[in-house]
Order: structure tokens, then sequence, then C-alpha cells
């Protein structure tokens, strides 16, 4: 599978860039790769022809929302924030965390990741 | 007037599955429709760490009963391009056979809930008595009704006799002619078109930028199916994408009602064309690397991308299903739109919150 690296920081470019070239967002998938990064690729459709960049982070970094340019893109978001616990910046409809999960402190964990921690864990570091 | 928060399911006569909506009404128009989730949510694609990519077969068609076996080829698709097998030309049409008899009885299944949304009972219980042809090929063919398991990585498991595929062929008759028979009532019925003519409207243009898959894309002139990518034996079967431009729930009707009558004749097409020969490649060892492969479900595109490692347990499954590109659509189309036509448009996307939340 060819996918093309990308720098978070010319992320949401790199997406409008693509919409202006006629492309429609597909999806992300988060992959945990260690123990303190995730990658999440973009998958990406023109034509029947589908792309995929992918870009590393930080779990404890903030990532750029796609949604202010693809706005369908704030669904899978904020599906990733309830499974693997990231923060994105600039999210057009923020569930805060409970797209799936209930906001009950004991279940509030990263449960996608094998590294997982509590959430309530994680805001009193 | 002001604002009225009206909650929207998750239990609804019109939805079979849990979903719920706050609907942000003023005078009965609503302005803002947000989706929630979460009422059956099962985490299966962490069970990869679990079950191993062959025991995977069982719980990816457990995703959603409805397609489950187009969600098992799509899985076996990816681990054969993983694993660089050669699927017989035989297995590759049985495939297409099972899975348009799969997108038929989804269809029929949808025609008959959607009717009886808008109160036609009648034609609600004669589209399900329809489909039960369908269920009983299933069983008869697979020895289940819904989730038929014949899909193995390398094939399928399961073959079909030429005595099988001339019965199928007899029963696809009557089914035809059941669905022929109900046209004039889905199709051209001064009640249908008051309820769903010029509601829940989706842009070419908004339907693309939205993700919109399957027929809700295609309802709205975008002529993209997932079957144009030859996956399977599509390279030999006669198919063209069908479109509707009205962009509406009236649209989307059409476009389903006219693919499940496509559906029977690439049934009809596949078995006449189904060649002789084994039915499933020999597999050996492990997949490893990544990999992503799409279908054409029934309500539309689905993602499957995988990631292994060389051992028996794949390190990542993700699935994208069509429901879940079609809800940000659904949350465009429902503002403007009245109180009391909301259940109809919810179900013009044939929303499957099983697939959806997985």
């Amino acid at each position: 599978m060819e996918t093309f690296e990308i720098e978070k920081k010319d992320l949401v470019r790199q997406a409008q860039t693509l919409k202006d070239g006629g492309h429609r967002f597909v999806t992300l998938t988060c992959l945990e790769t260690d123990p303190d990064h995730l990658e999440i690729i973009y998958h990406f459709d023109k034509d029947l022809e589908i792309s995929h960049y992918r870009m590393r982070t930080a779990k404890n970094e903030t990532v750029p929302s796609l949604s202010p340019v693809f706005f369908a893109a704030f669904l899978v978001e904020n599906e990733i924030i309830d499974q693997f616990g990231i923060t994105f910046e600039n999210l057009v409809l923020d569930f805060g965390g409970t797209l799936y999960l209930d906001d009950n402190d004991d279940i509030s964990t990263t449960p996608f990741c094998k590294y997982g921690v509590k959430r309530q864990e994680k805001n009193n570091q | 007037m002001s604002k009225t928060i009206v909650p929207f399911g998750p239990q609804h006569p019109v939805l079979p599955e849990p979903i719920h909506l706050s609907l942000t009404v003023e005078d009965e128009i609503v302005q803002e429709a947000v989706p929630a989730f979460g009422y059956v949510h099962r985490g299966l694609e962490k069970l990869v760490e679990k079950r191993d990519f062959h025991q995977m077969i069982q719980v990816v068609e457990r995703v959603c009963g409805i397609c489950s076996m187009i969600h098992a080829m799509c899985y076996c698709q990816a681990l054969e391009a993983l694993m660089n097998v050669e699927v017989p030309r035989r297995a590759k049409f049985l495939r297409v056979i099972w899975s348009e008899l799969h997108r038929i009885h989804s269809h029929l299944l949808w025609l008959g809930l959607y009717a009886d949304a808008f109160g036609f009972e009648s034609v609600f219980m004669q589209f399900w008595k329809i489909r039960e042809r369908i269920m009983d090929i299933n069983e008869s063919t697979a020895g289940n009704r819904v989730i038929v398991s014949v899909n193995q990585v390398g094939g399928t498991r399961r073959d079909l006799p030429s005595s099988q595929c001339e019965w199928i062929l007899t029963e696809l008759v009557e089914v035809e002619k059941g669905i022929k028979d109900l046209e004039a009532t889905m199709l051209d019925n001064y009640t249908v078109k008051k309820r769903t003519i010029g509601k829940g409207v989706l842009s070419k243009e908004m339907a693309y930028e939205l993700g919109a898959a399957g027929p809700t894309l295609r309802a709205s002139g975008v002529a993209q199916d997932l079957r144009q990518l030859q996956y399977e034996a599509f390279d030999e079967l006669d198919f063209e994408p069908v479109v509707e431009t009205g962009g509406d729930a009236y649209a989307r009707g059409v476009v389903r009602f006219r693919e499940t009558l496509q559906s029977i004749d690439l049934v009809r097409q596949a078995i006449s064309r189904l060649p002789g020969g084994e039915t499933a490649a020999k597999v050996k060892g492990k997949p490893e690397g990544e990999v992503v492969r799409r279908v054409e479900q029934p309500r539309g595109e689905c993602l499957y991308y995988l990631n292994a490692n060389g051992t028996k347990f794949l390190d990542r499954l993700r699935i994208r299903t069509p429901t879940f590109a079609n809800i940000p659509p659904l949350a465009h189309m429902l503002p403007g739109m009245e109180l009391a036509d909301v259940p109809v448009l919810i179900l013009s996307i044939d929303p499957c919150i099983s697939c959806t939340e997985r």
C-alpha cells in the first residue's frame, strides 16, 4: 500500500489542496505504533482512485482537525478521540470523548491502545 | 416561536436499530440535527488481538447481518492481497452470486421498512414476503438465512451445483415478478411522491463533498459504485451504476428499487457464465504488511484496512462502513425539513447502526 508521508503542519493545507483538486474524504485510520506514538492514515478518493497520507504524532500532542475542510471528518475524528484519546484542534463538532463512551470516568479509557491510560489519570498529569 | 429540542430515538417505530438524534426544531421545522451513538458498540475491530486472522472472518460477518457476506468477502480480499493468493475464477463468480443475493434481500428489507414508514403496511409485508425467497436460497445454498458464512481466505467454503443454480434462476423469476408488481405502488403513487419528492435534497456537490456513499451518493447524480473497480468477477459482467439526479428521498428509493432488479440480472449473468474448477486456493503462511480494500455493499462503499505483522494475529483492523459515511449527509439534509418528515428521511439513507458502531 503506497502512502505519502505528511507533516502535521502541512496537513490542513494539503487537505484543502486535495479538496480543491476534486478529492473526496473517505476516512481516517488510527494506529498505535509504540507506547508513545500514533499514526493517522488519511484516505481520500477521486474517480475511484484512493490515496493515503500518513502522519505520525506523539500521544500527548494535539492534531489539527480536518473537519473545517471536510465536514465529514468530524465523525471519525470523534471516534478516534474515544478509542485512542487524541485531542483534535478546531474540531467543528466535539463530543468530548463521549461519541460511544459514557462520561463515567471509570470507563473513560483509551480502549484501542494496547498501552492505554485512563483519561482521568491523563487529566491529572 | 422559541426553539425546542426533540429527542428522536434511540427507540422509535421506524428505527430497527438504535440511533439518537437531538433535533432542534422551531415551529416544527428542524433547525439542527446532532447524532449520538454508543448503544450497540461492540468493539469488533479490537478483537483482532484475541482472534486469529482466520477466526476474524466469523467476526467481521457479524459487523452487520444484512451484508455479512460482503463484509467477509472484503476482509478475505484484503488478506488474499497481503498473502498473494490467487482466488480461483469459479470462486470469484460464486462470491458475486452470494453478494448480489445479499444486495437483493437488503434492498427488499429496506423497501419494506420504507413503505412502512409512510404507512403502507401491506406493501411492507409484500416486499418481505418476496424477500423470503432470497432467504430460502441462502438457507438452501449456505445453510443459513442471514449469515451465510461462505467465504474463506482463498475462495469460498461452498459450491453451487448446477441443480441449485437452476433452482435459483427459477426463484428469481418469481422475485422479479413480485418486485415489478409493486413498482407502480412504490414509484408512481401520489402518497409516496408527496412524502418523498423534494424531501431531504442532497445536491451532487454536497453529496460528494460530504463523503456520501452508495445509493445516497448515486441518487444525487454521482455515478460512483465500487463494483466499477471490477473486483471478483465484475470484469466479466455487464454492469453500469444506477444513477438518479433528484437527490431527494424519492431518488434514493428509485436507485434502490432499480438496483434490486439490476442485482437479479447480475446473478443471472454470473450463473450463466459460471466457470468450472476449484472453489478455493490453498493458503500457506501468515499475512504481513498493510492493505486497503473497498467493496460496494448494499448501503454503499465499505473500506477495510488491515495491518499484519507476520503472526496469526493482525495488528490492526479498521472498517469504514457506508452508514458511517452517510451520517454527515443525513445531518446536512434534515435542517429545513418538517419534523414529520424526519423518520422517512432517516430511513432514506438506509441506516445500519450495527455497521456504524461495529
